[in-house]
């Protein structure tokens, strides 16, 4: 049983990634997270610094609020600062909160969330109504309440972003957990003697894995949103730090002066990144649980693979297709 | 129902002390002495010392929590250090607005969301479903807050369509509707898809049908009525969206309501004000979960016999 | 076969194909029966064998795409249902012929009172004011032997027996010609069993109503039907009366099916199971697509698709073993 495992598991995985790459929305927001990945990592050669201050921050002061040009390509910003580069490292971040915050609330919530399902009782209890009270308060104004008493910090931007993420993958581990913990095979398990820890990592774990891996995702855009958020408002990071939600707090107090590149640009990053995740979360659904999609194609589609398979046992030409 | 609802409220109580002991715990944590942001940074100790002993600052903390729990009890959370008016009636001036705000929007949300979905689901695979799914996917990226100032740069600034700050007025309220509702408009709709797709391959829809039943008759009597339930989830969920939504879309447009007043309350320390506006959002957020679940035991009958 | 006027149901070559990406699921092929006005027939087989394909072939409700009725022809009452517009086929449905489900628990709508479910058909097909509609359901919930003042209870207020009483109302509520019943019984607890299918027996003699009773039960045949097809990979392989097939079974498939029942009354030490597994209708066997299995499978087996043959008076077989004998 401990040999066949791993190759069940690979089998799984390649599964997975075989309907999941036979979409092509998919593909194309994995495609979009991959191209912010290599911005981020390569940032300091796309856009370098001049040995001065580093690529986000080269000020140009006679060449300020310039618009898109052959020269900069985004425009310039109110200290003559090229938008391109800015947004170039701002995925640095943006990448970097998504990131943390995803992994630390999912650690977090996932253990609540495993933990009250599976204990019940008073430890499901206090857990559940601290979840209650986390999601009493809107997200973002809990992040807004967060930020504005911690201060202004790259770590205390994702704590405060954190913390509102950690219900989501709570909930799910419960309710998953709950469901799972009645079924046969956990009963088995239990009846032939597994400890507590090892029936939820060996037995409950893998088979909550889909909803954990589909909110993570999500959670990832959603952290990247609120984070630019926060510095939208003035509570995220101090400048000159060039994080998109901060970008677009400058310009909007050029925004009523016609400087729109100065919004449209750190905005359109924004929404693209969340636009790629987003479009790879639906496809990672689809590809988890393909339940979800099955038992259907357009007319069109029909008509095609119809004609198809028909010539293809050679009776396409007689049969008569009644509706 | 009346006992559930009566249950539901008395429920409410515990988590909205849970709130308070939040927004409590972070004012307390936060650095920087309160009677500094009342007074100013030139005070004298005497001041000072006169300030702390009248806000209580040095009793234990527990003793500082329950009199802020006491206080909010009978709607008393002091008075701002900024204006040095009653939090409650700063608030409640500019509550209204907000409200106004986020029922607006998520009513513009639901006239979007719910047809589209409807129309995209029985509509599976055709140009209408890829185009509005696409769309959805784009719409749920785009930050309400950036949606918000593009409108203002557009029909505010260039093409002078709508007034691009205020509030009063229906040409007021078109953009920030907009704004904040788009987002939630293509959650609504995606879920209303996906929803209506499961209900219509249930196994009613085919008892239904070989009924004899009109395909309009079974997608719109049958299987809307099933497939509404957990839209109606999302709709309380997204509302608490909104209201967030709501305190940076207010700053963009200049909206005098709670949320920009918020924002400005933070910027300038006024942790009162703070704390009332996060525990009266909280509050509201909950009272309408509260509805989304009662309204829920109208369209669904198993969960109206559970409430019983 | 024989063409017979008297028939109200005549299924001839009927083949329902459903594409999918991963390719052509035959489900139901070249099958063939027929129903004379106030009979039972049996339609026995294992999961899989295409009998709820057939049933909602009859009722036009394949779900299309991927499925599609390629090939055959449904006559009930004169009339080919293959060739009737969508709005010509609502008029049938439910009022001429109509079906019971086989999950009582999903088959009813959760968010409507039983009462409006039964009135529902009842105004869409007979002219009468929504307040006889009602009065029409708690007719029809009486005669299923649910009280009247349960009738404005919801679908989750029922055990599952009750629900396919209220299944049964449903379906009969229109007096139809035909009444198709998708193994009503199969997620029922057996004394529930007995009883709803009295029931049906008792409502189906007293309206002259015929039966396309779908099972793979075949206790339930023996007690309900007049007669039976035997189902396999899509079609059926032998059809006879009950008595006829029960006495004299001459399909290996048939007399496996018969095999595999513990018979109380020989005293036999072990069951004979038929070998292997239903084949996958993305793939069917050239041929008979029970030669792979079947221990008197010749070589031609796998080469030519046997036709129905006539071994006793209206009793069919569709085996090689028997085509050279009855030509």
């Amino acid at each position: 049983m401990e040999n066949q495992k791993p190759k069940k598991k690979r089998s799984q995985f390649l599964e997975v990634w075989r309907r999941f790459k036979r979409n092509p929305i998919a593909l194309v927001g994995m495609g979009i997270i991959i191209l912010q990945i290599l911005l981020a990592v390569f940032a300091d050669v796309i856009a370098p610094g001049d040995g001065w201050s580093p690529g986000f921050n080269m000020q140009d002061w006679g060449n300020s609020r310039q618009f898109p040009s052959a020269e900069n390509w985004f425009g310039t910003d109110h200290l003559g600062r090229d938008v391109f580069n800015r947004i170039v490292h701002g995925s640095r971040i943006s990448l970097q909160v998504g990131a943390v915050v995803v992994s630390i609330s999912m650690i977090i919530g996932v253990t609540l969330g495993a933990v009250a399902g599976f204990f019940g009782g008073v430890a499901d209890n206090i857990i559940m109504r601290i979840i209650d009270i986390i999601l009493a308060v809107p997200n973002i104004l809990l992040a807004i309440a967060i930020s504005a008493a911690l201060g202004p910090s790259l770590v205390n931007v994702m704590i405060a972003v954190g913390v509102g993420a950690i219900p989501a993958y709570a909930r799910q581990v419960r309710a998953q957990v709950v469901s799972l913990r009645e079924q046969e095979f956990v009963e088995a398990a239990r009846s032939i003697g597994a400890s507590n820890f090892r029936l939820i990592r060996r037995h409950i774990m893998p088979n909550a894995m889909s909803p954990i891996i589909i909110e993570a995702t999500m959670g990832f855009a959603t952290a990247i949103a609120v984070a630019a958020a926060l510095s939208f408002i003035g509570l995220g990071l101090e400048p000159p730090t060039p994080e998109w939600g901060a970008m677009l707090s400058d310009g909007r107090r050029y925004m009523l002066a016609g400087y729109w590149h100065m919004t449209l640009f750190p905005g359109l990053a924004i929404a693209f990144v969340i636009f790629g995740i987003n479009m790879m979360g639906d496809g990672l659904r689809d590809a988890l649980d393909p339940k979800l999609r099955s038992g259907g194609m357009s007319k069109g589609r029909f008509e095609k693979l119809r004609r198809a398979q028909i010539a293809l046992t050679n009776k396409g030409a007689d049969t008569n297709v009644k509706k | 129902m009346h006992k559930y609802i009566l249950r539901r409220l008395l429920m409410m109580i515990p988590v909205l002390i849970g709130v308070m002991f939040i927004i409590f715990v972070l004012d307390y944590i936060r650095p920087g002495c309160p009677s500094r942001v009342i007074l100013g940074e030139a005070a004298s100790p005497e001041a000072i010392a006169r300030v702390r002993e009248e806000l209580r600052l040095d009793d234990p903390f527990l003793i500082r929590f329950g009199s802020f729990v006491g206080n909010a009890l009978t709607l008393d959370f002091g008075r701002s250090w900024q204006t040095n008016r009653p939090v409650f009636q700063e608030i409640f001036a500019r509550f209204p607005n907000t409200m106004q705000l986020a029922g607006m929007s998520v009513i513009f949300a639901l006239l979007m969301g719910v047809p589209l979905g409807i129309l995209s689901a029985t509509k599976q695979y055709s140009i209408f479903d890829i185009i509005a799914n696409f769309t959805g996917l784009l719409a749920a990226a785009i930050p309400n807050f950036w949606l918000g100032m593009m409108m203002v740069i557009l029909f505010g600034v260039n093409l002078r369509i709508f007034p691009t700050s205020g509030w009063g007025t229906p040409m007021h309220w078109v953009m920030p509707v907009v704004a904040i509702g788009a987002s939630s408009a293509a959650i609504i709709m995606r879920m209303t898809r996906s929803s209506m797709l499961e209900c219509i391959r249930s196994d009613y829809i085919r008892t239904a049908r070989a009924k004899g039943q009109k395909e309009s008759v079974v997608i719109f009597k049958h299987a809307l009525r099933n497939a509404l339930i957990p839209v109606t989830t999302v709709a309380g969920l997204t509302f608490g969206a909104l209201l967030g939504g709501a305190v940076l879309t207010e700053t963009i447009f200049a909206i005098p309501g709670l949320g920009r007043f918020m924002v400005e309350a933070i910027s300038q320390m006024d942790q009162p004000l703070v704390q009332g506006g996060v525990l009266l959002i909280a509050i509201s957020f909950s009272l309408v979960n509260l509805l989304v679940d009662i309204l829920y035991a109208f369209i669904d009958p198993r969960i109206r016999s559970q409430y019983r | 076969m024989s063409k017979n006027n008297e028939n109200l149901l005549n299924i001839e070559n009927l083949s329902i194909h459903f594409f999918i990406e991963e390719g052509t699921v035959a489900a139901v092929n070249d099958l063939n029966f027929s129903l004379k006005p106030g009979e039972t027939i049996g339609l026995v087989g294992e999961t899989g064998a295409g009998k709820t394909t057939t049933a909602l072939g009859i009722m036009s409700l394949i779900q299309s795409p991927p499925g599609l009725v390629v090939d055959g022809s449904i006559i009930y009452d004169g009339r080919n249902l293959l060739e009737l517009s969508e709005a010509e086929m609502r008029a049938v449905r439910g009022s001429q012929i109509s079906m019971i489900f086989q999950d009582p628990m999903t088959s009813l709508n959760p968010v409507f009172p039983i009462r409006d479910q039964i009135a529902e058909v009842v105004m869409l097909h007979e002219k009468v004011t929504a307040a006889q509609a009602i009065q029409r359901a708690e007719e029809m919930l009486d005669k299923v032997g649910i009280r009247k003042e349960r009738a404005k209870d919801f679908p989750h207020q029922f055990s599952g027996g009750m629900r396919q009483r209220v299944g049964i109302a449903i379906a009969l509520a229109c007096n139809p010609k035909l009444l198709i019943a998708d193994e009503p019984t199969t997620a029922l607890d057996v004394t529930i069993q007995a009883q709803v299918l009295e029931l049906m027996k008792g409502l189906k003699e007293e309206n002259n109503t015929s039966m396309i009773m779908i099972t793979h039960d075949l206790g339930i045949v023996a007690e309900i039907c007049d007669k039976v097809a035997i189902m396999y990979a899509g079609s059926v392989v032998e059809t006879a009366d009950k008595k006829e097939l029960f006495n004299n079974p001459k399909h290996p498939y048939t007399i496996g099916l018969f095999n595999s029942i513990p018979d109380i009354e020989k005293d036999e030490e072990k069951l004979k199971p038929i070998k292997g597994l239903m084949p996958d209708p993305m793939n069917l066997p050239s041929g008979c697509s029970f030669h792979p299995r079947c221990d008197h499978a010749k070589p031609e087996c796998s080469q030519k698709v046997p036709k129905h043959t006539q071994v006793n008076d209206g009793h069919y077989v569709r085996c090689l073993l028997f085509e050279e004998g009855g030509e």
